[in-house]
């Protein structure tokens, strides 16, 4: 991480009084107890506890703490909901932790426009709760949609299974109020499309925190189709099943959602809920169609015949809603059954097209048996992200360390056949050394410029996203150890 | 090093054509070490969009064509900056995809006739057709992109994928830019399936009073609707007539008068299944309504997308972006002697004036920022040649946007002023 300003450090109760002079003293918290529970995010392999966390009520609160720390040189973590899976909302040992915890409220319903205003911490789920009734709903379904705050979703430009069809955050986003690092709070976007000038939105958007704190967001909400089905189709190779997603797409067919597993996580996720899932499959499809109901139904129907004829050995149509959410209940228990598996796991996040995904996961079985660890793998085949979860046991050094190469080795290898690193879980420190793997020195000093651009003195959120160590250092993956996750109540897949 | 000076000192022409991305860079930074500045563009299709510059030379990137990957499987096609957009469009359509965007054919504006720009001036104006409000922008369909920066550097950002987190979205950055911040070098756009079946519910003689609730009411239903248009009837201006039956002659427009259109498309059972759904949810009575089938239908949003309303007008032409809860309020607050039509359900508004002054340009815009929308100049006339303000933008994105065209093109040499003045 970056040097720490030991000055700072001996500056801590001087920094402490002038922040409760800034905002209300009681949303100053400073105590070593106060300060534990943030020390980490979603990615809680990682754990340091800041100097001070603050509450700001309010953008111009957020302005003030923002404008103080420039002044005076101190580092600046802001915070969602802290689930983020790669470290983004890490704290620093000399930094003032902005959380956005009171910035809770939906502030707008605006159906003429067909949008939302909230505050960032308000969820993700609950921007869909309050539209739900007339019909509507917000696109982007993170699968810790329950937890994670609409603002950290900006920051990371987060997707979820309908990022095809859909989008992710970017593409669903109107506007947003933010604050830079000297203060000057901004509004971007609004209600209208696009926007004039260059596109700052889509520059914060994805931005990991390193750029702006986000007080207020404006995304759009979409009509629900009125059909919604899903094929459940199992494989006896994994190539059949990725020559029939890309027949899927050739075909011109963009399914809501296209989710595959192979036989290790068909059967671990099969014995923890008990989908129904074939288990003879060596790999499995999750195929979910929306529309009229006669789109559904022509569609279901190509789905079908496109499956046969790339030899599956089993297809199944959900009947109804309850059978459709009973297909998603295993999927969406991927996480957790690799948890019951094994002691520890490692989660990547890497994007390929999705062509390459037979080459991909025949590199992934050839990498496992060197590495003797076991893995189950989750694709968005529809988006091409790849979730490979390795299992091992961290109470053995030598598995640690096996795990964390073999882990950089599948993330290369994804780049390699023209993927990226990270498809949605964002750089963070997880994957900040190993950005040089997809971009060259230039590529990641004209991004730094525009950091620096934006904040001078690299205060918000340093030591996130750039390399640091200019060697591509091979550590950091979402830490699992004995299923206690960070937050095990939120779903993950 | 002095064959390089040449492109500062040559007589010959006042145009650059590189045919390699090492060529772009080299003159760049050629130019970069000198400080004068260079204009960027394209094929110059929409040069007439933004401020004129008063640059010695001019680099084009047109020699700098052809599709480099077409994988209609991985929904991506990555080209060279300058490759044109119509052939892009053809080599799609072998394979039934699309830019979904509807990029804008802006010759007929210009011209009078097809003109299509290059895929790097669509990325760098950022202006999208009728489908926008469904699909989104150009700016939702960059997947990647290679360029040089004002320093004469190859950079690169994105990849082929949907889903990438990794690093900022600089796609993002750089459509809508003008120029002003990189010369594009090769853009990976991603595309999507044509529709099998499009057609559009026309209702007759709305006035602008109802004809936006209708598109509201349409765009919000479950019908999936792509295309939402109000054309009215004549404005109270001899110079600015509205044309509308001269520009849509189509068999199946049954009537006369403002036409307010909603297109639906998809596969053909769904698309009439949806259309009948919109005219019973609209309770449009048959009498006052036509369908335009599938060809039609097609025909007729290739002229509303391609502004044929407004071909070979010698009036201003601007385009607002408002809210579309707004677009009646700031209907009613312009004068009635603008011919206009609405785009995206109200949400744009493209608007053909003429004797317009810069001061009521300035008035108009105020209004615009009141209802929380944006306007821009799109095409010069005789009467109004020049705008100072050709964009909007306040004081604290200028500053931004400052530092933003800093950090690529610190000695402000790409297409200076081209948007803002110091930008």
């Amino acid at each position: 991480m970056p040097k720490i300003d030991r000055k700072v450090i001996l500056k801590k109760d001087i920094i402490v009084k002038c922040l409760k002079k800034i905002i209300n003293p009681d949303n100053v918290l400073d105590h070593e107890d106060e300060l534990r529970p943030f020390e980490t995010d979603g990615l809680s392999a990682y754990k340091q506890k800041p100097l001070i966390i603050v509450f700001p009520e309010n953008t111009e609160e957020v302005s003030k703490i923002l404008t103080y720390c420039n002044q005076e040189k101190i580092k600046v973590v802001p915070r969602g909901a802290g689930t983020g899976l790669s470290g983004g909302a890490l704290p620093l040992a000399d930094c003032v932790l902005l959380s956005l915890g009171k910035f809770n409220k939906v502030l707008e319903i605006d159906y003429k426009n067909r949008c939302i205003v909230a505050q960032p911490g308000v969820t993700n789920l609950s921007i869909t709760n309050v539209v739900q009734d007339k019909g509507f709903y917000y696109a982007p379904d993170p699968s810790s949609q329950i937890a994670c705050s609409i603002g950290g979703n900006v920051a990371e430009n987060s997707g979820g299974v309908h990022s095809l069809k859909y989008g992710t955050t970017t593409n669903n986003l109107l506007g947003a109020e933010v604050v830079f690092m000297d203060g000057t709070i901004v509004k971007l976007g609004g209600k209208s499309f696009d926007s004039e000038g260059y596109d700052l939105l889509g520059l914060i958007t994805g931005s990991e925190g390193l750029l702006c704190v986000i007080t207020e967001v404006t995304v759009k909400i979409l009509k629900k189709p009125q059909t919604t089905k899903a094929a459940l189709i199992g494989f006896s190779t994994i190539e059949d099943g990725g020559k029939c997603v890309s027949e899927i797409i050739s075909n011109g067919i963009i399914p809501a959602g296209m989710e595959m597993m192979d036989k290790e996580l068909i059967h671990a996720t099969d014995n923890f809920v008990k989908a129904g899932y074939p288990r003879d499959a060596e790999s499995m499809l999750i195929v979910e169609l929306d529309g009229t109901d006669s789109d559904v139904s022509e569609l279901i129907e190509s789905v079908n015949n496109i499956a046969k004829k790339n030899k599956a050995s089993s297809i199944k149509i959900s009947k109804n809603e309850k059978e459709r959410l009973k297909f998603w209940a295993g999927r969406k228990a991927a996480f957790p059954a690799c948890g019951d598996m094994a002691p520890d796991y490692y989660c990547m996040d890497g994007t390929i097209p999705r062509g390459k995904l037979t080459e991909v996961l025949r590199e992934i079985k050839r990498l496992s048996k060197i590495y003797n660890l076991p893995v189950a793998n989750a694709f968005h085949a529809g988006d091409g992200n790849l979730h490979p979860l390795i299992m091992y046991d961290s109470n053995d050094k030598k598995a640690l360390k096996k795990t964390e190469k073999f882990g950089a080795e599948i993330l290369k290898y994804c780049v390699k056949v023209g993927g990226v690193l990270t498809g949605e879980h964002g750089v963070g420190i997880e994957k900040r050394e190993l950005m040089c793997e997809m971009f060259n020195n230039t590529d990641i000093q004209q991004q730094i410029k525009i950091k620096k651009a934006l904040d001078v003195s690299s205060l918000l959120n340093p030591g996130k996203v750039f390399p640091i160590l200019r060697k591509c250092a091979e550590e950091g993956r979402v830490h699992i150890h004995e299923g206690k996750t960070k937050f095990p109540n939120i779903p993950r897949f | 090093m002095k064959e390089k000076q040449n492109f500062l000192t040559s007589q010959d022409s006042e145009f650059i054509y590189p045919k390699k991305e090492q060529e772009v860079a080299d003159i760049i930074k050629t130019f970069y070490k000198s400080g004068f500045p260079i204009e960027i563009i394209g094929s110059g299709s929409k040069k007439e969009i933004g401020k004129p510059l008063q640059c010695e030379k001019t680099l084009s990137l047109l020699k700098l064509d052809g599709i480099i990957e077409y994988l209609p499987e991985e929904l991506y096609i990555k080209v060279k900056a300058g490759t044109k957009i119509d052939l892009i469009e053809n080599e799609l359509k072998k394979n039934n995809q699309q830019l979904a965007f509807e990029p804008i054919d802006f010759g007929y504006l210009f011209l009078g006739k097809s003109n299509c720009g290059t895929a790097a001036g669509q990325v760098a104006c950022n202006i999208s057709g009728p489908r926008r409000f469904k699909v989104g922008s150009t700016r939702d369909h960059i997947l990647g992109f290679r360029a040089v920066n004002g320093r004469g550097e190859i950079i690169k950002s994105g990849g082929t994928v949907v889903k990438n987190v990794t690093g900022y979205d600089l796609s993002k950055l750089i459509c809508s830019s003008y120029g002003t911040l990189v010369a594009l070098t090769e853009i990976t756009f991603k595309v999507l399936p044509a529709f099998k079946e499009s057609k559009t519910l026309v209702i007759h003689n709305l006035s602008i009073d109802s004809a936006p609730e209708y598109l509201q009411r349409a765009i919000s239903s479950s019908n999936d609707v792509s295309g939402a248009s109000f054309f009215p009837t004549e404005p109270a201006c001899n110079n600015c007539k509205m044309n509308i039956e001269n520009t849509f002659k189509l068999n199946d427009l049954k009537n006369k008068g403002s036409l307010t259109a909603i297109r639906i498309e998809g596969l053909k059972k769904s698309v009439n299944e949806r259309i009948k759904n919109l005219i019973s949810e609209l309770k449009v009575s048959e009498s006052n309504i036509s369908i335009l089938e599938n060809l039609q239908s097609e025909i007729f949003w290739k002229k509303i997308k391609n502004l044929e309303l407004f071909s070979l007008t010698q009036n201003n032409i601007f385009r607002i972006v408002i809210p579309p809860s707004e677009c009646i309020k700031l209907i009613y607050e312009l004068p009635n002697n603008f011919k206009y039509f609405l785009d995206w359900g109200g949400a744009a508004i493209w608007m053909e004036a003429c004797q317009l002054s810069e001061q009521k340009f300035e008035s108009i815009r105020k209004k615009v920022v009141k209802h929380g929308g944006y306007i821009s100049m799109i095409k010069n006339s005789s009467f109004l040649p020049y705008v100072e303000d050709v964009f909007t933008i306040n004081s604290t994105r200028f500053t931004i946007s400052q530092s933003i065209k800093k950090s690529f093109d610190p000695k402000k040499i790409l297409n200076p002023g081209k948007m803002y003045t110091g930008i």
